[in-house]
């Protein structure tokens, strides 16, 4: 952490997204987390990611649990909703959010042991509803604020900073929602923003569960020689099978693809997602293949990043249960709560 | 783009704007920390070091240091670095044990002609080595321009005497109204080196119809020079000031004080041409001085033997878009009534005293040739410096002119070559107090420039040498020391450290960083985190990063050296550190000759 908070100076031509805002409206209180930690650069890549989508602060909500990890939405978007529930509980309560406002864009972010230990049991519901959020897991492998203990996503032989390796099967997020029907699943790492922030804005802009699993190297419980998820390990077997630009609504797509290896993905709300596959075998249009690749590279050591999975056709919760599109809170009370006679009328039904 | 070579001690000197920019040097974020710690003395000395007269220059120094303020790009205003110089001399304790004090005489004898700036800084560096300094003035008081052109409402001669006395008192022979008349007489008489600083003392004229029909046309510089000596008491209602230059913001602030009560300055181009300072304009205008633009000087008019007006040409110019000016069209005439007219349209170097036929080679200007590296001219052992040397320019030049003539005569009579100077260098040291502190006062403030508290719009014109400026309140010098923005501390980078984490690159406020694929300069300043689109200012570029072969890359343009990207860094790739530019001097030329003889 720092004491001083970092200065409200900017560029003097920094640039302004269609609101007028500078990427800087879009960040929160200077970080406490340990220095170098990834989850600040998953907060940069955040912060870029909504300023470049032009999201109006107040019609962003950021959820988390406990964690080092949930700490981070308070270290973006300060004008923004957010709320800090109780530990694994963050998909719970988003999906309580989005049930009264589907207007909002939901941003959660969550750790491995948020997720994948005390939580795992909101995670894979969320998933199952297709909750239309950005679920983002800052994945390091240790329980970083309680001194470093393996989570749930370690692998095995990974050593600790003491004692013994690693010897459970890990859980891997991305298989686990491959398998559960997420219909958004990416996999990034905090050091190459180039390829998180496009990630983090199809997230967004997807209509149904997002998952962006984040390899966020722990600085101090888990940055050493042996871990399996430190900077140097990530980047030395770190493989990206599919790249994923995103384009925004009315923009052109510029670049030149190569014919057969890229695909465009319409978006909700008019925005593209181009894949460029970078390995010819895989199809990120198909859970089965892509479950079986994943298996075979993660046997083989690498780690395999990009978008890998999308499924724009599948309905999210509200259209699977037939709401209604406004707030809650904007219906007028009569509609909202029909009254006595209505409800007389809907109990005769189960007679 | 090749890894900066930081060991180059022009590298970091470059980032110190202000001290980069200063002919002479001055370490100004160091004296400023100084100031802000209460510390005036050592401020004082600190400046002293390398400008001699901090009291002077904290009042009239031309401060190229400003517009090169790093302050100014990040907001609009420089820090006022000038007025912080003068609180450094106003609030100093005793530091007379501090100042430099005469050896026994080596036995040299030093000539030096003119009794300025340039003179005392060369007699304030070579007195102390044991050097017999001999001063040839040719008025009857110390100080040369700095007295006679500067008028008292601005530098009170207090000021003067005082930081000229420090100097005298080394042991100075000092010949007052002894003016030099012939070079080679002087050559004669057995000195080891002669050095001139005798200014750029004529005035320009202005050649036109009616200029030797009437009395009431007064050259600038000479009509302060009478001012200053009380000559000259007082002027007509009507003054017109033809330029506009800073003698010209001399000259109508001064009519004001002495019975002028309509004064106008006449310029012959538009406002964004002219020559003067912009606070001088502004101090100029605040006392209600009108300016009038695109007037060109036709002809005098001249009644009855009587001057009574001039008559102008109205211009009208054209400016294209490289901001170049043409020579401008004729549109009408005016003729603008007058008591009395003073020129104020430059000066030029003279030299009549200086025979051609000794040695000293001077070009069509009539300027004599001088090395810029040793300030020698075409006949060894005679130097110049100041105004004298390359023409007007200023103070703060003249002393740094001053120095390097002071090294170059050292090395002249010690028979070493001139030109095998002690090279510049740099010292590093980090600044790191803890894991959250600094030595220093790292936080950006985003207070705005303090403006200078001025006497009474009425009270100032009673009497001549009423003081205009009364230097910073307490409160202003707590304010103005925490905008210095302390470029002096140094980013630092080790990139053998570096994970690639982003963490500096994340908490940069001015997006200075960022780890990239090498480029050349031109394609890396396109592809940075923010463009880097002033040229003038450094790209530090690290050597291959450990992990992914990529560089960091930091634009030095924007950096507020607020230390988060060393606070951040969890490796401590990052560092602050101090840098201390060694500007070799003729004490430590001395010292180095010691050192040399010691060892051998």
């Amino acid at each position: 952490m720092s004491y001083i908070s970092k200065p409200k100076i900017q560029h003097p031509n920094a640039r302004r997204n269609k609101l007028g805002l500078t990427s800087r409206d879009y960040e929160g209180a200077v970080s406490t987390l340990c220095a170098g930690c990834g989850h600040d650069s998953v907060t940069a890549a955040i912060v870029q990611s909504v300023y470049e989508l032009n999201i109006e602060p107040h019609m962003l909500a950021k959820m988390s649990g406990i964690g080092c990890s949930s700490k981070t939405p308070a270290y973006f978007a300060s004008q923004s909703h957010g709320f800090n529930s109780v530990h694994g509980r963050m998909p719970s309560v988003t999906t309580g959010a989005n049930a009264a406002n589907r207007t909002l864009t939901y941003i959660g972010v969550s750790g491995d042991g948020d997720s994948l230990s005390i939580g795992a049991g909101q995670f894979v519901h969320a998933i199952r509803r297709n909750l239309n959020m950005c679920y983002i897991i800052e994945n390091n492998g240790v329980y970083g604020l309680t001194k470093g203990q393996f989570s749930a996503s370690a692998d095995i032989g990974s050593k600790p900073k003491k004692g013994l390796p690693n010897q459970q099967e890990p859980i891997d997020p991305v298989s686990m929602a491959l398998s559960l029907g997420a219909t958004y699943i990416a996999r990034s790492f905090s050091g190459d923003k180039e390829q998180l922030v496009p990630l983090i804005q199809g997230a967004l802009m997807h209509k149904g569960f997002a998952l962006v699993d984040v390899i966020s190297p722990c600085v101090t419980f888990n940055d050493h020689e042996g871990s399996t998820k430190s900077y140097a390990h990530t980047r030395k077997h770190y493989h990206n099978v599919v790249n994923a630009d995103f384009i925004a609504p009315a923009e052109e797509i510029k670049t030149a693809y190569d014919e057969g290896s890229a695909m465009s993905v319409e978006l909700h709300g008019g925005s593209k997602i181009v894949l460029r596959k970078v390995d010819k075998d895989y199809d990120p249009s198909s859970r089965a293949s892509s479950f079986k690749y994943l298996r075979d590279r993660f046997n083989a050591g690498e780690i395999i990043t990009g978008l890998l999975y999308i499924d724009e056709a599948r309905n999210e919760m509200h259209d699977l249960m037939g709401n209604v599109d406004m707030p809650l809170s904007q219906l007028p009370l009569e509609t909202l709560n029909p009254g006595n006679k209505e409800l007389k009328k809907i109990l005769s039904g189960y007679r | 783009m090749k890894p900066t070579d930081t060991n180059n001690p022009d590298y970091f000197h470059k980032v110190v704007d202000c001290q980069w920019a200063c002919p002479a040097h001055t370490d100004v974020p160091l004296y400023i920390r100084m100031i802000a710690q209460g510390r005036f003395g050592d401020a004082y000395i600190e400046n002293r070091k390398s400008n001699v007269f901090p009291g002077i220059l904290g009042r009239v120094c031309d401060r190229p240091c400003e517009p090169a303020c790093r302050r100014g790009r990040v907001e609009d205003r420089p820090v006022a670095i000038c007025r912080l110089k003068r609180v450094a001399a106003d609030h100093r304790d005793d530091i007379s044990d501090r100042l430099p004090k005469a050896t026994a005489s080596n036995g040299k004898k030093v000539a030096l002609i003119g009794a300025g700036c340039a003179s005392l800084t060369v007699a304030n560096d070579l007195a102390p080595l044991g050097y017999e300094i001999t001063i040839f003035e040719a008025l009857k008081t110390t100080g040369g321009l700095m007295r006679t052109n500067i008028p008292q409402f601005r530098l009170p001669p207090k000021v003067l005497d005082e930081e000229i006395g420090y100097i005298l008192d080394i042991g100075v022979d000092l010949k007052l109204n002894h003016p030099i008349d012939s070079m080679k007489e002087l050559l004669d008489q057995g000195y080891d080196a002669v050095f001139v600083g005798t200014g750029a003392p004529r005035g320009k004229n202005l050649d036109i119809p009616g200029r030797y029909d009437s009395e009431n046309i007064h050259i600038g510089i000479d009509w302060l020079e009478s001012v200053a000596f009380d000559h000259i008491e007082k002027i007509g209602k009507r003054v017109l000031i033809i330029g506009v230059g800073n003698t010209a913001m001399d000259c109508c602030r001064t009519s004001m004080r002495i019975g002028a009560e309509d004064v106008k300055v006449m310029a012959r181009k538009p406002r964004e041409f002219f020559k003067a300072s912009a606070w001088e304009l502004e101090d100029a205008e605040e006392e209600h001085v009108e300016i009038l633009v695109n007037h060109s000087p036709k002809n005098f008019v001249i009644e009855d033997g009587k001057l009574v007006g001039m008559t102008f040409e109205i211009m009208e110019y054209k400016i294209d878009d490289g901001g170049r000016i043409d020579r401008g069209t004729v549109v009408g005439e005016e003729v603008i009534p007058c008591d009395d007219v003073i020129l104020a349209i430059g000066q030029d170097n003279a030299f009549p005293w200086i025979e051609r036929d000794i040695g000293i080679e001077f070009n069509d200007w009539e300027c004599p040739i001088v090395s810029e590296e040793t300030m020698m001219c075409s006949r060894d052992g005679v130097f110049f410096g100041g105004d004298a040397a390359f023409g007007p320019k200023n103070i703060i030049w003249a002393v740094a002119h001053g120095h390097e003539a002071a090294i170059s005569i050292h090395r002249y009579i010690q028979g070493n070559s001139l030109t095998d100077r002690l090279p510049r260098g740099v010292n590093l040291s980090s600044q790191k107090m803890g894991v959250h502190e600094w030595s220093f006062s790292n936080d950006f403030d985003p207070t705005g420039r303090r403006l200078m508290p001025h006497v009474d719009l009425k009270e100032r014109f009673k009497k001549l040498d009423i003081e205009v400026e009364l230097g910073f309140t307490a409160e202003q010098v707590t304010q103005e020391v925490e905008r210095c923005l302390n470029c002096d501390i140094q980013t630092v980078f080790t990139e053998k450290l570096c994970i690639e984490c982003d963490a500096c690159i994340d908490i940069c406020p001015v997006n200075c960083l960022t780890i990239t694929h090498n480029g050349d300069e031109a394609d890396l300043r396109t592809r940075l985190s923010a463009p880097a689109e002033n040229l003038e200012q450094a790209l530090y570029v690290s050597g291959d990063l450990p992990q992914t072969s990529r560089v960091m890359v930091k634009d030095e343009d924007l950096c507020v050296h607020c230390s988060l990207c060393a606070e951040r860094c969890p490796t401590g790739a990052w560092d602050m550190q101090k840098s201390i530019v060694l500007i070799p001097q003729v004490a430590d030329e001395v010292a180095d000759d010691k050192a040399q003889t010691s060892a051998a």
